[in-house]
């Protein structure tokens, strides 16, 4: 399998305060469904703003195996689907055409290619007929699957995702994980909702202090009760 | 949520509705327009300015009495108006005193102050169609369209999704005040006015530090999906032949709203 | 619902045409140097960051407090937003904040909103930027207190320029207008004036950097702080003259064409109309005015002394 996504020995500071990032390095292949899991602090969300150069720390980082630098950030961005913890700031344009529109566009495609992409994203999270909604008419569901079309309307090689199902209810987090199970698409997914986690993804990779801690079968990390409750997780 | 009560459009699908934004921004423009040209007591051509809106109101689906039930809005600020009734010469109609004054009304005052309130009450009633016809975001497409610079509608864009997620901070934070001061009975409570404009403002410098804080949050949204500082957009609306008679019959109407006005 | 409208956005049918084209006109020349000087300076951050300020603006304009007898104080923003972004992204900001009141809310009339525009967006931007360039480099107890002044002058401002419309309208009276639109916002700005330095005051606690060198808010140059005594000194001036002696002004917009002879020279109509507390001379009530704003400028630094020790 094609290695789409690997970080190697990255090291990040925010400021000069302690470091966010001592030396993380992992690797995904194509059709991998990695959770990504840690106390909070522990820079899972530093790590996935390396994923597609929106930060920059030491180290490397290499999407589709092409070493990202400046000059191809927007290429890396189109591959990397960045969706961010809370939709109220992955959503920002009035309409939820425009914002899913928004990706394409600034990947410089014409018009029709920007309605098609749109079509196709909008039908995949199973949204398409909330194409002219307006984005605060939404309840938290309905803007997180949005948020994801949002970036499957950029055809990206990786989907990336900062704490899908929190604050939703049951029946929203339900109709969350059959889409991120359906969706066929490489995923990396920071997440506390290790029911979630066991449910939907083979590998689990943990992180704590800015470290990675653990890589490996979720069965067996899950398995390992200590293991869990020194970095602050909860067996499900 | 509380913010919902600021939207001002109506779904319909009227003919109204149907128009191309900018027709209906257009129109509404020169109607209001065409009210601050009409000279005082032109009622004739202030009559017939109505019927126009009641008129645009029929056409909307919405009901001939729609903006009327809206239209007193700007009525308080007719208190800034009062004064032409004694202050422009004219045949007096009535005097009395006031405090230290002794005040005239004038016929022409009268017929000064009635043609502000009508020309008030007739613009806004058609600025509250326009919203309840039109959803604000083509309102902006229409801005875009007629040559408003990108970063000003941009803006405007920007503050129309946040208004309501901000706005339900500011609910959230006003509640929080409310549920801690509570007044014990006989004792006067809430201190100084200082203090309260002092907690005031630190909920406003609290709401900013939260506000700047998620720009940094949506303009990394706005990177991961390609932004490098220019902004691109995609405008659905494209004029229509219908569009265009409606905006220059509009027009033509409006103009002869003039004609019998200075007749 | 909270959403109360500022006493300072006029409605449609107030203002004449003239009036509201020449507002129009002087307001579409500076939103047009604002957005020439922004695309040149602009961040590509400052994009989101201007759209989220303005939500802001709108959104803190709902906060307020109970001053007395039934009134509450809350804040226009026009200098706050001035000294946090910088004047001409503020300007932009205030733009888009009365463009939405006026055209989603009916907050503020739309043929008018030239007016509006500059009346609480750009004479605010100017006062509040102008006065706190001028002091960019000393304590934050004189940042706070020359925010505060700055902040109530504003609004003065804003008043000023809302009542002198009206009155080349002919919608007032000229002394009405600028005595009743002064007094009710000199209270109302003490509340802008509080709220104000109370946020700046919180921003420099937790945030200093937003405020300190290399921030948008320290980007605007000396210039600003002479249009921002220029247009205080023409607030100082202009208002006691409009109060007291209201014939002179009269006789400026008779002769410039705005307004026609018949329909002002009220003292024909009402010889006792003047006030008794206000002195008859021009001289005096510009020295009362000066009076009134330095004692405002002592209380400011006061306040903004006592805001510093205790943060």
């Amino acid at each position: 399998m094609t290695n789409v996504l690997s970080v190697h020995d990255l090291h990040f500071s925010y400021h000069d305060h302690h470091p966010a990032l001592r030396g993380v390095s992992l690797t995904l292949c194509e059709g991998d469904k990695v959770a990504l899991v840690g106390p909070n602090g522990a820079g899972k969300s530093t790590l996935m703003l390396h994923l597609n150069g929106i930060l920059r720390g030491q180290g490397e980082v290499f999407v589709g195996g092409e070493r990202l630098t400046r000059d191809n950030l927007p290429a890396a961005r189109a591959m990397v689907g960045l969706v961010f913890q809370n939709p109220d700031d992955q959503l920002f344009s009035p309409t939820v055409f425009e914002d899913v529109a928004f990706g394409p566009l600034h990947m410089g495609l014409p018009k029709d290619e920007v309605l098609a992409r749109v079509e196709t994203a909008l039908n995949a999270v199973r949204m398409s007929n909330y194409r002219d909604r307006m984005s605060h008419h939404l309840s938290v569901g309905e803007k997180k699957r949005i948020a994801i079309a949002t970036v499957l309307s950029m055809n990206p090689q990786i989907l990336v995702l900062d704490e899908p199902s929190a604050g939703l209810d049951p029946r929203a987090r339900r109709t969350l994980i059959n889409l991120l199970r359906e969706l066929p698409i490489t995923m990396l997914v920071s997440t506390h909702d290790m029911r979630l986690v066991e449910e939907l993804f083979p590998r689990t990779i943990v992180m704590d202090e800015g470290l990675i801690v653990a890589d490996g079968m979720t069965k067996e990390i899950l398995a390992d009760e200590k293991f869990l409750n020194e970095h602050g997780l909860e067996k499900p | 949520m509380h913010s919902d009560a600021f939207d001002r459009y109506h779904e319909s699908n009227s003919f109204v509705h149907r128009l191309d934004p900018r027709v209906k921004v257009i129109v509404t423009i020169a109607y209001i327009l065409s009210n601050a040209l009409l000279p005082d007591g032109a009622w004739l051509a202030f009559g017939l300015s109505w019927l126009f809106l009641l008129f645009a109101n029929a056409l909307s689906n919405l009901g001939v009495g729609f903006t009327f039930k809206r239209s007193f809005i700007a009525l308080p600020f007719a208190l800034v108006a009062i004064t032409v009734l004694f202050s422009i010469p004219g045949n007096p109609i009535s005097t009395f005193r006031f405090l230290f004054w002794d005040l005239t009304i004038t016929d022409m005052g009268l017929l000064r102050f009635e043609s502000i309130l009508i020309r008030s009450w007739l613009s806004v009633q058609m600025a509250i169609l326009l919203v309840a016809t039109t959803r604000f975001p083509d309102i902006v497409h229409a801005l875009e369209h007629l040559r408003v610079p990108t970063i000003l509608t941009t803006i405007i864009a920007f503050l129309y999704r946040y208004l309501f997620v901000l706005v339900d901070e500011v609910f959230r934070l006003l509640r929080a005040r409310e549920a801690r001061s509570a007044a014990v009975a006989g004792v006067r409570a809430g201190g100084s006015v200082a203090w309260r404009g002092r907690v005031a403002g630190n909920m406003a410098g609290q709401l900013f530090l939260r506000s700047y804080e998620r720009s940094d949050r949506v303009y990394n949204a706005m990177l991961a999906r390609g932004y490098s500082g220019h902004l691109n957009t995609i405008n659905p609306h494209e004029m229509r032949r219908v569009d265009y008679l409606t905006t220059a019959l509009a027009l033509i109407v409006i103009l002869l709203f003039q004609l019998v006005g200075r007749l | 619902m909270h959403y109360s409208p500022a006493p300072l956005h006029i409605p449609d049918g107030f203002l004449n045409v003239t009036v509201s084209v020449i507002f129009w006109v002087i307001t579409v020349i500076m939103i047009g140097m604002a957005v020439a000087r922004t695309n040149k300076s602009l961040g590509e951050k400052q994009v989101p960051l201007m759209g989220i300020m303005a939500a802001f603006i709108f959104a803190a304009q709902m906060i307020n407090f109970p001053v007395a007898g039934g009134t509450s104080g809350h804040l226009l923003g026009g200098a706050l937003a001035a000294i946090v972004l910088g004047p001409w992204a503020g300007m932009l900001v205030m733009t888009a904040v009365i463009a939405v009141q006026g055209l989603l809310f009916q907050d503020g009339g739309l043929l008018v909103m030239g007016a509006n525009i500059f009346n609480m967006g750009l004479l605010t931007v100017a006062i509040g930027y102008g006065f706190y360039r001028s002091v960019m480099n000393k304590s934050t107890g004189t940042k706070l207190a020359v925010a505060g002044v700055a902040a109530w002058l504003s609004v003065m401002a804003g008043a000023l320029a809302t009542a002198l419309q009206l009155w080349l309208s002919g919608t007032s009276n000229l002394q009405t207008a600028v005595i009743a639109m002064l007094s009710v916002h000199a209270l109302i700005g003490i509340g802008e004036a509080l709220i104000t330095v109370a946020a700046l005051s919180f921003i420099f606690r937790t945030r200093p950097d937003l405020l300190g060198e290399g921030s948008a808010s320290a980007e605007g140059g000396r210039g600003w702080v002479m249009a921002g005594v220029v247009i205080s000194l023409i607030v100082v001036l202009l208002s006691p003259l409009a109060s007291a002696d209201p014939d002179g002004l009269e006789r400026v917009a008779i002769d410039m064409g705005f307004i026609d002879a018949g329909q002002s020279a009220p003292y024909q109509v009402i010889p006792d109309y003047t006030l008794p507390f206000l002195g008859t001379t021009p001289l005096s009530t510009i020295i009362a005015g000066v009076i009134g704003a330095l004692v405002v400028l002592g209380i400011a630094i006061l306040a903004g002394r006592s805001l510093q020790k205790t943060s």
